[in-house]
């Protein structure tokens, strides 16, 4: 207690250092790059065949772990990020970065195939040892519990019953939260705990003290408050029995700790503290100012016009056009496989046998009557235990296809039974097989009857894919998530991710009603040939009949 | 392809016995049996619900006989009470529809196709036709139903409703069937536009196509038929020629019929 004491002193000494003395340490740790050990070398060859270590971190709203620096978009900060470049560097691998949102590093590790290792916060747990296995710590603390400012002191968390506390799902701070009977409420992003926790819609947040450090410290409704709870160790994560990962990763962390360079990261980051210094058996005193902290305060604090989130909006283009790019790719070749799979459902359901219509209600029901999420979710991480393993872009795709085919099999099954029973008795009357009077008579028809519901699903299906952001696909909300957790900007960032959502949607639309408007033969002048979308054409209510 | 042969003892063009046909427990025909000869024109008259339009979409097999015989310019359907259908039936029905030319009430047109690829359509994807050849044909036979080159590219609701049915007769004859049947062919016209469609069959009558019309069209029976067939709950009640049925009844029930049209 008395030892932490004396570090707060310290850390607020070190806050009101000076910029300039700061000035000679170097931004981002770029440590001379000395040729990797033959040791290193051994290790790494055997851990990372391919000369790749393939790391996997969810980088929205990660400070201090692993995020985009608000002032350099598309460039990633963090002392997760320095450490794992550092031992990268060790072992003389290029590191590799996944982004995986939160809820589904663990399982994609366990998949496997995609990355190596995760290196995000993650706790070490006995329980979650059985599902994968750990590096040795590079980071030890405790859980931080922070209120309003005018809050009473909390000496024991036995004070907390009945009160409103706020942590994030699958944390340690969670877990004691729950032994010691309290039962929180859990929030996806930290910074929305403290938010809500300044609002007063909950009393208090408790979370590890690198989070509260960077999301409760910086806000001055909000203070730190009680004494440390519980202890924390970051592992980084291997998947279970990957010996040779494991033992390159141990080797890189203990060179970091040996040369004293895990201090230097820890100290910029403003995150050395005793419990660290005690378990790697280093100097309490930081190794130098937390100038990394300082530039994140500075920007984190920072007043925006809209003049400068418009200049953030430009800087982060490149990101922001491959986010589109990659839901509308998503999008279209979803929409192309609902089309296609929907409409085999459809004419089953209409015109098939009975088991086959069966079938097809079924799927339909079952498809229809489950959520997306869970589907996605199920597609991604649940099918390959029965050995059938996707890339995030085919889960995706499936995913989305799959479900709306039920919407679209619906759709279809409305527009094959509007078109009067007369067209198909007629074309079999004129002896065209079952087939070819749908192909040649009846579904021509349907589609023009159906093409007004289809633009409205795609439409839909456009925005129902910001779910594939669940399965670590860079799409326009994850690239929303990512630059409004970067800001603290939910706001303007969040209008500008709608105005592309609807600048992606709109084409869509205009073709579709150029299309209708071309297969609306009832309004088309005698005479008119279908060509292709054309401009505009009247109907010509003068025409002789 | 079958094809009758037209020798001295000429078969009939079509033979029906037997033929009988339930919807649900509800029966619609209850052994119909006829012989219509080559060239022939029937008209086939009866009180609605007397099961005329059932008879005549078993004929083409838009409705399956529960039992029965059929055999239309020599193809021949068969049926015997009770049991399944053949396996082959659906190739006999197709076959069968080779040689029928159908006419509905409502036309039945294919509204996304303009009246020249409504003609065209089927000589193309049913008999492989040659676009091109397809499309003299089409012309030659709306021409002959009197809808000249302004109506080729109109769309059916462009058309007026003796116009349209005037192209489903074009439509039927471009596949040069053996036989044609109506259902109810002028009903759904205003009476201006009957005799326009009415003129085209009494052509193909005189061109020697054989016809079987269910009608209301009284006058078109009695001036236009060879023999007019009165049904009766499913039941062929008279067969015979029109003046006989017109003007000297045999039964009892053609005569009540009747009285309401005089």
């Amino acid at each position: 207690m008395n030892r932490h004491f004396s570090w707060w002193i310290f850390a607020a000494l070190a806050l009101l250092a000076p910029a300039g003395f700061a000035a000679d340490a170097p931004a981002a740790a770029p440590a001379p790059a000395a040729t990797p050990t033959a040791e290193a070398q051994a290790l790494a060859a055997k851990a990372f065949p391919t000369g790749k270590l393939r790391w996997a971190a969810d980088v929205k709203s990660s400070a201090p772990f692993a995020f985009d620096d608000p002032a350099h978009p598309g460039q990633l900060v963090g002392f997760e990020y320095e450490i794992i470049t550092g031992i990268a560097q060790i072992l003389g691998v290029t590191p590799e970065l996944n982004n995986v949102d939160w809820d589904g590093l663990i399982p994609g590790l366990k998949t496997g195939g995609k990355y190596d290792c995760v290196i995000c916060g993650i706790e070490f747990s006995e329980e979650r040892g059985r599902e994968v296995d750990f590096s040795r710590p590079y980071y030890s603390s405790y859980e931080q519990l922070a209120t309003r400012t005018e809050a009473p002191e909390v000496t024991s968390l036995d004070q907390l019953h009945g009160k409103r506390i706020g942590t994030l799902d699958q944390t340690g701070a969670f877990d004691l939260l729950k032994s010691a009977g309290i039962d929180p409420q859990t929030y996806d992003e930290e910074q929305n705990a403290y938010n809500d926790c300044a609002r007063g819609r909950i009393d208090g947040v408790l979370l590890d003290f690198p989070i509260a450090m960077y999301y409760a410290k910086p806000n001055a409704s909000l203070r730190f408050n009680g004494p440390p709870f519980g202890h924390i160790s970051y592992v980084i994560a291997v998947k279970k029995g990957d010996a040779a990962i494991q033992a390159a990763l141990n080797y890189g962390l203990q060179q970091l700790i040996d040369s004293g360079r895990l201090r230097e990261i820890l100290s910029r980051w403003n995150l050395w503290n005793p419990t660290i210094a005690d378990s790697l058996g280093q100097p309490v005193a930081p190794a130098g100012p937390p100038t990394a902290y300082e530039d994140f305060l500075a920007q984190a604090g920072k007043e925006v016009t809209w003049g400068e989130r418009f200049s953030r909006l430009w800087e982060w283009r490149a990101t922001l056009f491959q986010a589109g790019f990659n839901t509308l790719v998503i999008s279209i070749f979803s929409m192309a496989l609902a089309v296609a799979v929907g409409f085999v459902l459809a004419v089953l359901r209409v015109f098939a046998a009975r088991p086959f219509q069966i079938l097809s209600m079924i799927y339909v029901e079952v498809v229809r009557g489950t959520p997306l999420l869970i589907q996605m979710l199920f597609i991604y991480y649940g099918l390959p235990n029965i050995g059938i393993r996707l890339t995030p872009w085919a889960a995706g795709i499936l995913g989305l296809g799959l479900n709306y085919a039920a919407y679209e099999a619906e759709n279809y099954r409305a527009g094959l039974l509007a078109v009067p029973r007369g067209q198909m008795e007629a074309a079999r009357a004129l002896g065209m097989s079952r087939r070819q009077s749908l192909r040649h008579v009846v579904v021509p028809q349907a589609f023009r009857l159906v093409l007004p519901p289809l633009t409205n699903d795609f439409i839909s299906l456009l925005k129902d894919s910001s779910l594939v952001t669940m399965i670590s696909i860079m799409d326009l909300t994850n690239a929303y998530q990512r630059m409004a957790t970067t800001y603290y900007d939910y706001f303007g960032t969040g209008l500008a991710i709608a105005v592309i959502y609807l600048l992606i949607g709109l084409p869509f639309v205009r073709l579709a009603r150029r299309l209708e408007h071309n297969l609306a033969v009832d309004t088309r002048p005698a005479g008119e040939r279908p060509g292709f979308l054309p401009r505009r054409a009247k109907p010509n209510l003068t025409q002789p009949l | 392809m079958l094809v009758t042969s037209m020798d001295e003892t000429s078969p009939p063009m079509i033979a029906v016995q037997g033929l009988q046909k339930s919807h649900g427990s509800t029966p619609v025909l209850r052994g119909v049996g006829f012989t219509v000869a080559a060239g022939e024109l029937i008209s086939v008259i009866g009180p609605s619900g007397c099961g005329k339009t059932t008879m005549l979409r078993c004929l083409n097999c838009l409705e399956t006989p529960d039992s029965g015989h059929i055999t239309i310019a020599g193809v021949t359907l068969e049926r015997a009470p009770g049991t399944p259908l053949d396996a082959n039936f659906e190739s006999h029905a197709h076959d069968l529809r080779q040689q029928v030319g159908m006419v509905f009430q409502n036309f039945n047109l294919f509204a996304h196709k303009t009246t020249l690829e409504n003609v065209m359509l089927a000589p193309v994807v049913v008999q492989g036709v040659a676009p091109e050849q397809a499309r003299a044909t089409a012309e030659k036979f709306l021409g002959k139903v009197g809808l000249g080159e302004e109506f080729h590219h109109r769309y059916p609701s462009q058309l007026s409703g003796g116009q349209q049915q005037r192209a489903a007769i074009a439509r039927a004859l471009a596949l040069n069937p053996k036989v044609m049947l109506y259902d109810e062919p002028t009903s759904a016209l205003d009476p201006e536009m009957i005799d326009e469609v009415l003129a085209v069959m009494r052509q193909l009558d005189a061109e020697g196509m054989t016809q079987v019309v269910v009608t209301h069209e009284m006058r078109f029976a009695r001036d236009a038929s060879d023999r007019v067939l009165y049904l009766e709950k499913g039941e062929i009640v008279e067969i015979a020629p029109p003046a006989e049925i017109f003007q000297n009844p045999r039964d009892e029930r053609t005569r009540r019929f009747l009285r309401r049209f005089l």
